[in-house]
């Protein structure tokens, strides 16, 4: 629900909404989505769009999120231009077929409202559902604000289907803290929107007329080189980030990178967040940087593929550095993105003390008193010189 | 403008996602910066739920929950019965109540110490709206209660989000602006 969608101006618009815009601006062909719980807006919004006939596409309701990347899939080989979203349990369910759109280098556009897997049974928000996918081969960037979420989705775009990629991408970003927030979105106009995405035309089409296979078997004696092949693709996709970052800064005067830092360059102890967290870590640096601390903060938006020597650099000069994580890695390192952080930095001489968090899990609020703990406890490990094991945050024992 | 914090409570069907989304919408429009969001939770018809509203002068970089809201809505005055509603309340901060009753039996029944807003949101409603949904009446109650958003930009984008049944809660605000009564706190 929003007032009339004015170009250029902020407007308040529900940040799903705001994604159902961006999807129908890049003039989508194909929207495929189950409809049910776990959904959020987005596919609600755009089976409107489509019914008022104001989006030239088909909007097809499938049973499951496994059929709908299924349709994906399908459609975008046949040289469609192809939009989903989901979240939570159906990308769980969508798991199988992620594999195989990466596999087969096709363009999609996922937005995925980052949500919790069961069980127990939690629709609220944290980074379980992507980081269960985390190696489906997708380009994956996080957005932190709805503004972010919208530009993204445009983007999104542009990278998966420049020919030198031709990937999908999933763009995600936090649901609830994101999806269901009303807040100032600028819509850009769909003019600039149209230079900015040129016509989709596929690295190869499935075509009645010029019959082709598109994922046939790949014997023990092909399979090695194939996924070789699809590796240095995702690899390779990091110059076309960023030059059509470059391009989308060119068009819409927003720039994005694949790590942004926030008063991190003089910063003595940074703290690492990815999603939705960061406005607020911006906020609670400020409120100690008031009080003369140097401290800083980090966000990763390319999390595949993942952004080693920017990451290097960002955090090359900092004593120490707190990692929050929003998922687990069950019986292994505690979080995600932490473990990826150490895997990045084992081989570098200088390597700031890392000190690991998993927070907002299920839906749990992450309060200005939390961030504010973190950043003592970080501080506090800088100084003894010694990470405590990694905590998750506001845990009741 | 210091950051403002706002919260609705209303049945689910009642609205109040609507309205904490035409306050926030309005405020935006008027070139201020705002967030609304629903409690996050499953929601059924009928259930207790909970809304918010953030108002800004500045970006709002701030995506916590509302623990300390400086107004709160009560859309159904049932809810008194069930739910804390000056539960958080910052100090100095307004319950906006939709009753009948005057403030004097309204203290002395549930408590209250805070500062009030009153209003029969439910007789607006009906007499202008003909159906007791006192989201767009309780907007008004909390307008009066303190000059967040303009009114006549809230009016504005009531008619927007809401079109053929604009009018008639456009006009149930106007009068809620209008009849609402406002006493300070005691002590």
């Amino acid at each position: 629900m929003s007032g009339p969608i004015v170009a250029g101006k902020p407007v308040g618009m529900e940040v799903s909404i705001a994604i159902a815009e961006a999807a129908k601006l890049a003039d989508v062909d194909i929207v495929a989505a189950y409809p049910i719980t776990p959904q959020t807006h987005i596919v609600e919004h755009l089976a409107e769009i489509v019914a008022d006939g104001d989006l030239d596409a088909e909007f097809i309701p499938v049973e499951s999120e496994h059929s709908a990347m299924s349709v994906c899939c399908g459609t975008s080989a046949a040289g469609a231009r192809t939009f989903t979203a989901t979240s939570s349990q159906g990308l769980a369910l969508m798991h199988e077929i992620l594999f195989i759109a990466s596999a087969l280098r096709l363009p999609i556009v996922m937005a995925v409202a980052n949500r919790a897997l069961s069980g127990p049974i939690n629709i609220w928000n944290d980074h379980s559902d992507v980081m269960a996918n985390r190696d489906a081969g997708w380009v994956q960037v996080f957005a932190e604000n709805g503004q972010e979420s919208l530009d993204l989705t445009i983007w999104a775009f542009r990278l998966a289907e420049d020919k030198r990629v031709s990937l999908p991408v999933m763009v995600n970003f936090d649901g609830f803290m994101l999806s269901h927030v009303v807040e100032p979105v600028t819509l850009p106009d769909a003019e600039t929107v149209r230079k900015f995405l040129p016509p989709f035309e596929p690295l190869q089409r499935l075509d009645v007329d010029a019959p082709r296979s598109l994922g046939p078997v790949g014997i023990p004696d092909i399979y090695t080189e194939a996924k070789k092949a699809q590796l240095q693709v995702l690899l390779d996709s990091y110059g076309p980030i960023l030059e059509t970052w470059g391009a989308f800064e060119k068009a819409f005067g927003r720039r994005y990178r694949p790590v942004e830092t926030y008063r991190a360059d003089d910063a003595e102890i940074l703290m690492l967040t990815m999603g939705g967290l960061g406005e607020t870590a911006m906020s609670v640096v400020d409120e100690r940087r008031a009080k003369g601390e140097k401290v800083g903060l980090v966000r990763i938006r390319l999390w595949r593929p993942f952004p080693f020597d920017e990451f290097r650099k960002a955090v090359a000069k900092c004593k120490a550095l707190a990692v929050l994580d929003r998922a687990i890695s069950f019986g292994g390192p505690m979080g995600p993105v932490a473990s990826e952080v150490k895997a990045a930095l084992y081989a570098d001489a200088h390597r700031p003390l890392i000190v690991e968090f998993v927070v907002g899990l299920g839906g749990r609020d992450v309060t200005f008193a939390d961030f504010h703990r973190m950043w003592d406890e970080t501080a506090a490990a800088a100084r003894a010189g010694k990470a405590p094991a990694p905590r998750m945050v506001g845990l009741r024992e | 403008m210091e950051t403002q914090e706002i919260r609705f409570h209303g049945r689910g069907g009642q609205g109040a996602v609507t309205s904490a989304t035409i306050l926030a919408t309005a405020a935006i429009r008027q070139g201020r910066f705002a967030q609304a969001f629903p409690s996050f939770g499953p929601e059924r018809r009928g259930a207790p739920v909970v809304a918010y509203a953030r108002i800004a002068g500045a970006q709002i970089r701030n995506r916590t929950a509302i623990q300390q809201p400086h107004f709160v809505l009560v859309l159904d005055p049932s809810l008194l019965r069930l739910v804390q509603v000056e539960h958080g309340l910052r100090p100095g901060g307004t319950v906006v109540l939709n009753t009948a009753k005057d403030e004097a039996t309204v203290r002395k029944e549930f408590g209250f110490r805070s500062r009030l807003a009153l209003i029969d949101a439910n007789r607006i409603a009906r007499e202008e709206i003909g159906r007791p949904i006192t989201n767009t009446v309780m907007l008004g109650g909390l307008l009066r209660a303190a000059e967040l958003v303009d009114p006549k930009v809230v009016a504005e984008t009531m008619q927007e989000v809401l079109g053929a049944i604009g009018p008639r809660n456009v006009k149930a605000f106007e009068r809620a602006m209008a009849e609402t009564t406002v006493h300070e706190a005691r002590g």
